[in-house]
């Protein structure tokens, strides 16, 4: 391919607008959470008076909880369900009603959310009147975020299915391992880095949710961006700021540290993996 | 032949089946759980969109003939839809501003994702990570941000438009309501719905991209087409199915956004997701709720149909 230096800086500088076009918001919001000016967006000085607000603010604090006791509940599950889902979909082969599971795993990715949050409501809501329960609230919320993050996780888990190279498993049948130990015992290893990848990704989607949320919560289960969602509608808070800075900061770490791991473990697999190949071959 | 085929083709399969049991019950519990929790609320929703929210209809409708009464009672949420003027124009702004946002993520994205899959072996970990990390982090305060980005007096995006004139085209344009305006305007929304929607587009397109052969092109070179012509006859028919999703993953949620809109929308650009939040959460007319939904589904049903095939193509590929 002959690549002009022209060629090379539209790159360059598309690249890196696109990049700026992302970035923009995240660093905006996280300078003008040290702002000292009372009024928001607006650059008056370095202080750490937002903090010191958010730290005090009850609303926030219960509704952070509240949501990362959803987000982790949420993720487990999906990656249990969307293990199942992924494994039934890439290892099985065809079976009756294969279509519709497909399509039903995959649709909530990109179903608007007001008619999955309403559809489920309204089921909840009968069921509520036959049997008396459950009662709207951190359960019907859950179930919710789980319908989503199911799409998510099968998504990513299938993927890494797809990719894997089905020899080891077979392998491992052919020296006599019953199919519940292949599972645990050579694949189950093997996509341990997209089970990971799922957990965060949907316990992040769960953390972030607000029209499930708003249709399936019930008194007293205001989960964090719900309390964001009604600040933000408002107008502007640099309380909000300070919160965005603190999930940033974390993020960050968390998503640099595991995968700075998931890296490290990838390459002393892959290095285990073909020292067995080769002592075999 | 044939039988050898079958055992080739089908040969890592039935190993898993030899716990038949197990099969059945790996497969039935995510299938199940989707059948209860996915698609039975909609069969409710499609129900109740029939359905009258109380008496005060039924009685008013006892005078008309009984052929009559039933139907009329039946379609009563559709016939509010298909005559009033509100429902129609959400509906057909919705799937504007969608088409409107899907088009320039594609502008946006097809030439990012190109030349992220032209980078160097190296830096495309490091492209991948940085379109991947905003993900991680809360879309709800990322689209709060622009809030503040699009102020004109503070706002860091707001002043260089007005520093570039930008405003006057805007606004000759009719895109935002008057010149130093950005907020709560078509241009606001639109500006939301591309930013947060863009990695959905870059990251199927790059898949494809990546995986495209560069020795295709050269033999297209090779066989006298130009770069332009390499371009359109091998690249883009190749990324096809990548476009495909990605058009797909933006287009069909962007239809019932409701929280972009609510945060940098303004009065004319009400769009169906929330006028069914406001007939449900305000008017608590459910059956109404359940029409807007389940004819938003219609319009949006062939979308997930080719959203659908297009990620078994993806898969097989």
């Amino acid at each position: 391919m002959i690549v002009t230096p022209a060629g090379r800086w539209t790159s360059r500088i598309w690249l890196a607008l696109g990049l700026v076009f992302l970035y923009l918001p995240i660093v905006a919001l996280v300078v003008f959470s040290f702002t000292d000016s009372p009024v928001p967006n607006v650059w008056a000085g370095f202080s750490l008076r937002w903090y010191a607000k958010l730290a005090g603010d009850d609303e926030i604090r219960a509704g952070l909880f509240l949501s990362l006791k959803i987000a982790a509940a949420t993720a487990s599950a999906a990656v249990v369900l969307g293990t199942l889902a992924a494994f039934s979909l890439e290892r099985f082969g065809r079976f009756r009603g294969r279509a519709l599971f497909s399509g039903m795993a995959s649709a909530p990715l990109v179903m608007p959310e007001v008619i999955v949050g309403l559809s489920l409501l309204l089921m909840l809501v009968s069921f509520q009147r036959m049997f008396g329960f459950p009662e709207r609230g951190m359960a019907t919320i859950w179930l919710g975020h789980l319908l989503v993050g199911l799409a998510y996780a099968t998504v990513v888990v299938s993927a890494r299915l797809r990719d894997l190279n089905p020899q080891f498993e077979e392998a491992a049948q052919d020296l006599g391992a019953r199919p519940t130990q292949v599972f645990l015992l050579v694949t189950l290893p093997m996509i341990g880095q997209s089970l990971a990848a799922a957990w965060l990704l949907t316990f992040t989607l769960s953390l972030d949710d607000v029209v499930m949320s708003a249709f399936l919560s019930g008194p007293g289960s205001t989960t964090l961006p719900l309390v964001i969602f009604s600040r933000a509608r408002l107008g502007l808070d640099p309380t909000v700021n300070a919160l965005a800075t603190v999930v940033v900061a974390v993020v960050a770490v968390f998503v640099i540290g595991s995968s700075y791991l998931i890296a490290v473990r990838e390459r002393r697999r892959q290095r285990q993996q073909q020292a067995a190949l080769k002592g075999g071959g | 032949m044939k039988p050898a085929l079958v055992e080739g083709g089908a040969g890592e399969r039935p190993r898993w089946r030899g716990l038949p049991g197990g099969r059945r019950l790996v497969i039935g519990m995510p299938y199940l759980w989707l059948l209860l929790f996915f698609l039975l609320p909609f069969l409710i929703v499609l129900r109740i969109s029939f359905a009258e929210m109380d008496g005060a209809t039924i009685s008013n409708l006892v005078s008309f003939a009984d052929q009559d009464l039933v139907f009329r009672l039946k379609l009563g949420n559709y016939a509010t839809i298909f005559q009033d003027d509100i429902y129609w124009s959400a509906y057909g702004r919705s799937l504007m501003y969608a088409g409107v946002t899907t088009v320039f993520c594609l502008l946006i994205g097809y030439p990012f994702a190109y030349f992220m899959a032209r980078a160097s072996a190296a830096v495309q970990p490091l492209l991948l990570m940085a379109v991947m990390l905003p993900f991680w982090t809360s879309f709800l305060l990322r689209v709060y941000a622009w809030k503040g980005l699009l102020d004109a007096q503070t706002g860091w995006v707001g002043r260089l438009l007005i520093h570039l004139h930008a405003d006057h085209l805007l606004l000759a344009l009719g895109l935002i309501p008057s010149a130093g305006e950005f907020m709560y305007s078509p241009f606001s929304l639109v500006l939301g719905m591309v930013y947060t929607y863009l990695p959905f587009m870059l990251l199927p397109l790059y898949a494809t991209l990546a995986k495209l052969d560069l020795n295709l092109l050269e033999a297209a070179q090779d066989l006298g087409a130009t770069p332009w012509q390499a371009f359109w006859r091998v690249t883009v028919p190749i990324s096809r199915s990548g476009i495909i999703a990605g058009s797909m993953l933006v287009f069909i949620p962007c239809v019932g956004e409701y929280v972009i809109p609510e945060l940098l929308g303004g009065p004319e650009t009400l769009m169906i997701g929330r006028v069914l939040w406001d007939e449900f959460f305000s008017n608590n007319d459910w059956p109404l709720a359940s029409g807007v939904a389940v004819i938003m589904v219609l319009l949006i049903i062939v979308p997930l149909a080719i959203f659908n095939n297009s990620q078994a193509k993806v898969a097989r590929a």
